[in-house]
This record gives structure tokens, C-alpha cells and sequence, in this order.
């Protein structure tokens, strides 16, 4: 019985099915907007969480500690200055410090960052929650003329074991600035991370430095091109200056300690953040703006909701006569009602349903951009709960709405009988 | 045993909120199995009166006797489950429901009524039944069958809703003005097919309309003035 009801629910619907669809789609579209942003909000969140692990501390030049994460670790903006190699040293011999990173950025290849770097990187990096970078072809550098690519660099230019690439000097596009004098070539590919590593194109730090002799002045000299690589290798290649230090502590006991004392050495001034820290104020910062959003795509929800009961409204006074022929026909009251209820909750249902297929579509799409262009990884952003809990809530919402509608036509129905002149 | 009339009207009175007295009805019966005519202007009270029949209003005070239940003293749900057991209904026009098939239009009461759903031959029987029917007043053929329901001609949404009424044999047929909307051939046509089919299920027929010429189709005319003493002074 009941179900004849939504069965005569269904097809009432049908029969208005343009009205209905128009609907469903207002709904789906509110839906969508809603976990679209929850989505994007969350991926960019874990993605930004998982892209740094195991590391104690980030150390660079005095800056916001947010910009220090962002480009030390995110590869996004750059750095205003760098700092000595003397420096790094001394950090590095601390007793308190178990391992350093030294990051040398500047240069890109394609639009994919250069990182600078030694085997500490590929030893001691971690993301993830703990996972080391594993080799998925290949070897790591061994010469200053080799590279290891990141996942997307190998798969989006389409390089391989062997490749020869010319890094760009600065962050522009290529042209003018190509060090193609001093080509590198491709030695080993890393596996898929879901982080800016995968985007990166990790060099030795003396490789770095081979590359920019002759551009000490920020341009090719004339003088540059002269220089053979033979001649180069004879240099002192050790860098002057790095950008950034990621430090692992012997004790995590010491970590304020250790920060205190690097932020007011004497010498050149640093400034030294905890990881979790820095990405804290970046989301407290970000958390204003994922509010107001959330708050406006609830408010969107409402519309969508406010447009269920405007569809079934406005067919109600069309429906008087169909409402005494179901009377006529052994119809209780409570039928017409639950019928007014099923509408309303099939339409909110179906089309907070849509709107969960459409955040999918739009991830499926729009995926793969905004990782490369944003670093918000879209991978475990598949059906979740809170996609279930918005359906349910939606489909709640859409059944108390129906009974507005649905008590108007309870009253106009047993007030008209079975009489409606038309 | 004698079997009580379908309907029994006693000191039956009722007005419309706020109005005058429409109807002040002493007594009205109709007999099991008798096809009654019932002929009164429009306006006067026909329709209220069937929506009382049937269960859909409350007369203010007196007896409204269906089947020999006591409506007045019946709940709202009672006086549902019984209109939707043993009531056929069919009115002037607009009889069906725009998005439901032509079977779907037929079967319709056996949704709200297992009752009838039982005496229409059971669930798997509903169809088969329904397409009986409509074949017996003339509606045949896939095609016809397939069609919506609003592409048919007055004169086939009528039947289909006489078809509706007879759907599970019904005890009581009470039908609102169904021919006003028919061409003087397809209105007699029309009569003696409802009579006919009503005689074979043994239903009672009340039928209304305020065309006094259809009366000689009826085993008894009655007409509304005579047993209506509210309208007397107008």
C-alpha cells in the first residue's frame, strides 16, 4: 500500500517532469556547491598534512613562518633571501641535530620547481604519515650533472631513464634564461607521492651551483658560454648559500629548545618553525575563509530547498481535482498527505543524490588541475561520510518542507470533497 | 435476513460553514441492487449531497445510512475504508488522473482497498480486470490502452471511470452529472452501458443530473426539490 503511494508519487512527478527536473537539479547543484567546497577544503588539508613528516624543524632566512613552509615545503611562492652555507654547516654539526636537508630553490624546468638537494633528501624526507621517497626506475644521482624526477614530471613531459633536460634559471618560463649549455640527465624517477615531490626536479646541490657559474650577476655573463663542463668539474662546486634546511632532532624532547636557540643565534638571523606549527596558522588563517563558504553554500542548500517547496506549491491548485478524484477513489486523508510528503522528499532526494554524482564528475575533471596547479590532492576524496550524512540530511529536510504543501492540500482536499468546479 | 438499503437518509440537514440550510432531506433511501435517478437543477445540493453519501462531509445533524453504517457515527478513516470498499464513483468530467495509464486509472481504488482488491480477483487479477472491463464499455486494442489518458475523448474518460467504479463490484455506483459533457447519442449510449454493467455486478446506482428527459433509463426518478424542504421557500 504504502508503496503504491510513492509508486503514484513517482509518476505525478514524471508527469511534471520538467518542473521536476529543474528542481532536482536546483537541489543537486546546491548539493554539489556544498560538498564541493567541503571536499577541496579537505583535500587541500590531508594533502598539505601528509606532504611533511619525520621533519623537526624548517630552517631559512627570517620571513612569515607560513611563507617558509609554503615554498620549502609546498613549492609554492619563493624565497626573499637565502642562507650562508656557513650556517648550514653550523647547524648541521649541532649536537642536538640528528639530520639536515639542505634546500636550494630558485630554478624550474618547464614550470616544475629545481630543488637542490643531497642523499640526506631522499633518506630522511618523509610524508605521509612516515613513507620514505622509494625509486620507482632507476637510480639517485651520483654526478652534479644528473637528475631524479619527480612521478608527474616523468609522466606529464614524458621523460625516462636518460633524458636530457635544461633547467630555466628563476621561476619564468624558458627562453632567454635556459642553462642549456649545462643539460642534466634523467638517472631515476620517484614513485607517485600525492605531494609537491611529484612535481619536482631534485639535482645536487653542486649541480646547482655548476649551472649558475658564469650567472653570478642573475644573467648569462658572455663570459659563461666559454666555460667547458671539463673546466667547471675543476671548480670548487660546494654552494654558497641554500634556501632552506629541513632538520630532524636526535630528541623530539629538545624541539622548543633547539627552535629558541637557532631564532636568536648570534650571526646571520634565521628563523626556524615546526612544521605542524606553521601549517596550524595557515589553517587558522584559511579557517575564516572556509567558514564564510561553508556558511554560504548551507544558505545555497536552503534555496534549493525553498525552490522543492515552491515547485510543489505552485502545482497544488492544478491538483485540486486529481486530490478529490484519489478522495472519490477510497483515498484517506493520510494518503494525500503522504503523497505531498513523497514528492517533496523524491525530489530533495534525488537531487541531493545528483549532487553527490556531480561533486564526482566535477573531482574526476577537475581533479588532476587542481593537484597540479594548487597541490590539493584529490586522491581518498571518493564517496564519504559526509556525502551520506548531506543526503539524509537533505532528504530530512525535504520531507519536513512536504508537509506544508502537504497540509494544504489535506485541508483544501477534505473542505472541497468531492466537489472541485474547475 | 433482509439486506439493509444502500442508502438511508434520515432527518438528514446540512449547510456549508457559515451558510444557509442547503439541504433538509426527511427521509431518502435507496434499495440494494435499485438504479435510482435523482434530478435537480444545478445548485441545488446534488453534489453535497453525494460527497455526503460518500463520506466526504458531515451533514450537521441526522442520519446518513450506507450499507447500513451509520456514517455520522463513523470515523473520518471508517467512513474512508468503507467508500473505498464498496463506492464507485464517477463525475461530470476530468475523472482521472492525468499521469496513471488507462488500467492504472481502473485500478485505482484497489490501492486504497485490499477489499477490493480481493473482489476485483486479487492482486495478480487487478489488470486482466480491468482490461475486461474496458473491453466490455467498449475501450480495446494496445494501442488505445496505451495511450495517455488525457489524449481520449470525453465521451472514453467517462467510460474509463465507469469501469473505475465497477472495478471490484462495488454495492453502491453514485455518479455526479456524468453525461453533461456528451453529445445526445453517446449520453443514451452511455446510460444504458452504465445500467447494464451495473445490473451485472448488482450494484445500486445513484445517478444525478438535472436533465429530467434520462429519467425513463432509471427503475425510479426522484426529484430533489420534492425531498429537499430547505430549497422550498426559493
Amino acid at each position: 500500500m504504502g508503496l503504491s503511494i510513492l509508486g503514484l508519487a513517482w509518476r505525478s512527478l514524471m508527469n511534471r517532469r520538467g518542473s521536476a527536473l529543474l528542481t532536482i537539479l536546483a537541489v543537486a547543484l546546491s548539493v554539489a556547491l556544498f560538498l564541493g567546497v567541503d571536499k577541496v577544503r579537505n583535500g587541500a588539508r590531508s594533502g598539505f598534512d601528509n606532504t611533511i613528516s619525520g621533519t623537526d624543524l624548517i630552517v631559512g632566512a627570517p620571513t612569515g613562518q607560513i611563507n617558509l613552509l609554503l615554498y620549502s615545503v609546498f613549492r609554492l611562492g619563493s624565497a626573499t633571501a637565502e642562507i650562508s652555507w656557513d650556517t648550514y654547516e653550523s647547524i648541521d654539526r649541532r649536537d642536538d641535530v640528528d639530520w639536515t636537508i639542505p634546500l636550494s630553490l630558485g630554478d624550474n624546468h618547464r614550470g616544475f620547481r629545481v630543488v637542490g638537494t643531497n642523499e640526506s633528501y631522499f633518506e630522511h624526507y618523509r610524508h605521509g604519515g612516515g613513507t620514505q621517497l622509494r625509486v620507482s626506475e632507476g637510480e639517485l644521482f651520483s654526478d652534479i650533472y644528473e637528475t631524479v624526477i619527480g612521478a608527474d614530471v616523468a609522466q606529464e613531459l614524458d621523460y625516462s631513464i636518460g633524458s636530457e633536460i635544461v633547467l630555466t634559471h628563476g621561476l619564468g618560463a624558458g627562453g632567454l634564461t635556459d642553462h642549456e649549455d649545462k643539460p642534466f640527465i634523467v638517472t631515476g624517477i620517484l614513485a607517485q607521492t600525492g605531494t609537491p615531490v611529484d612535481r619536482s626536479i631534485h639535482v645536487p646541490l653542486e649541480g646547482i651551483t655548476a649551472i649558475h657559474v658564469g650567472w653570478e650577476s642573475g644573467t648569462r655573463s658572455p663570459f659563461a658560454d666559454t666555460i667547458s663542463e671539463d673546466m667547471i668539474r675543476g671548480f670548487d662546486l660546494t654552494p654558497k648559500s641554500v634556501t632552506a634546511v629541513f632538520v630532524g632532532l636526535e630528541q623530539r624532547g629538545s624541539l622548543l629548545r633547539t627552535q629558541r636557540a637557532l631564532n636568536t643565534q648570534g650571526g646571520e638571523p634565521l628563523l626556524a618553525v615546526i612544521p605542524g606549527v606553521a601549517l596550524g596558522e595557515l589553517w587558522q588563517v584559511t579557517g575564516i575563509v572556509e567558514r564564510a563558504l561553508i556558511a554560504v553554500s548551507v544558505f545555497v542548500i536552503a534555496v534549493g530547498l525553498v525552490s522543492v517547496l515552491t515547485s510543489i506549491l505552485t502545482s497544488l491548485n492544478e491538483r485540486r481535482r486529481e486530490m478529490a478524484i484519489l478522495r472519490a477513489t477510497g483515498a484517506r486523508p493520510g494518503h494525500i498527505f503522504f503523497l505531498m510528503v513523497a514528492e517533496a522528499a523524491m525530489l530533495g532526494l534525488c537531487g541531493a543524490v545528483v549532487g553527490v554524482f556531480l561533486v564526482q564528475l566535477g573531482l574526476l575533471i577537475a581533479g588532476p588541475i587542481l593537484s597540479s596547479a594548487y597541490g590539493i590532492s584529490i586522491g581518498g576524496l571518493g564517496i564519504s561520510a559526509i556525502d551520506g550524512w548531506t543526503v539524509l540530511a537533505v532528504f530530512g529536510a525535504a520531507t519536513l518542507i512536504g508537509t506544508i504543501p502537504a497540509v494544504m492540500a489535506l485541508r483544501r482536499s477534505l473542505a472541497d470533497g468531492l466537489t472541485v468546479k474547475l | 435476513m433482509t439486506t439493509p438499503p444502500v442508502i438511508d437518509l434520515i432527518d438528514l440537514r446540512f449547510a456549508w460553514q457559515d451558510g444557509p440550510t442547503l439541504l433538509d432531506i426527511l427521509g431518502f433511501r435507496v434499495e440494494a441492487g435499485e438504479r435510482v435517478f435523482l434530478r435537480g437543477p444545478s445548485g441545488s445540493g446534488k453534489s453535497t449531497l453525494l460527497g455526503l453519501i460518500a463520506g466526504v462531509l458531515e451533514p450537521q445533524s441526522g442520519k446518513v445510512e450506507v450499507l447500513g453504517h451509520d456514517m455520522t457515527a463513523l470515523s473520518g478513516p471508517k467512513r474512508d475504508a468503507l467508500r473505498a470498499d464498496r463506492l464507485g464513483v464517477i463525475f461530470q468530467m476530468f475523472n482521472l488522473v492525468p499521469y496513471l495509464s488507462l488500467v492504472q486509472n481502473v485500478t485505482l481504488p484497489c490501492r486504497f482497498s485490499s477489499a477490493r482488491r480481493q473482489a476485483a480477483g486479487g492482486e495478480g487479477q487487478l489488470n486482466e480486470e480491468a482490461v475486461r472491463l474496458l473491453s466490455r464499455l467498449g475501450l480495446s486494442g494496445e494501442r488505445l490502452l496505451a495511450r495517455p489518458v488525457t489524449e481520449l475523448s470525453v465521451g472514453q474518460q467517462q467510460r474509463v471511470a465507469v469501469a473505475r467504479a465497477l472495478i471490484g463490484g462495488p454495492d453502491l455506483i453514485i455518479a455526479d452529472e456524468p453525461t453533461s459533457a456528451l453529445d445526445a447519442d453517446a449520453r443514451d449510449r452511455f446510460i444504458e452501458l452504465l445500467n447494464e454493467e451495473a445490473g451485472r455486478s448488482g450494484s445500486a446506482l445513484l445517478f444525478v443530473s438535472h436533465d429530467a428527459s434520462l429519467a425513463s433509463h432509471f427503475d425510479r426518478s426522484v426529484d430533489l426539490s420534492e425531498i429537499n424542504r430547505a430549497k422550498g421557500g426559493v
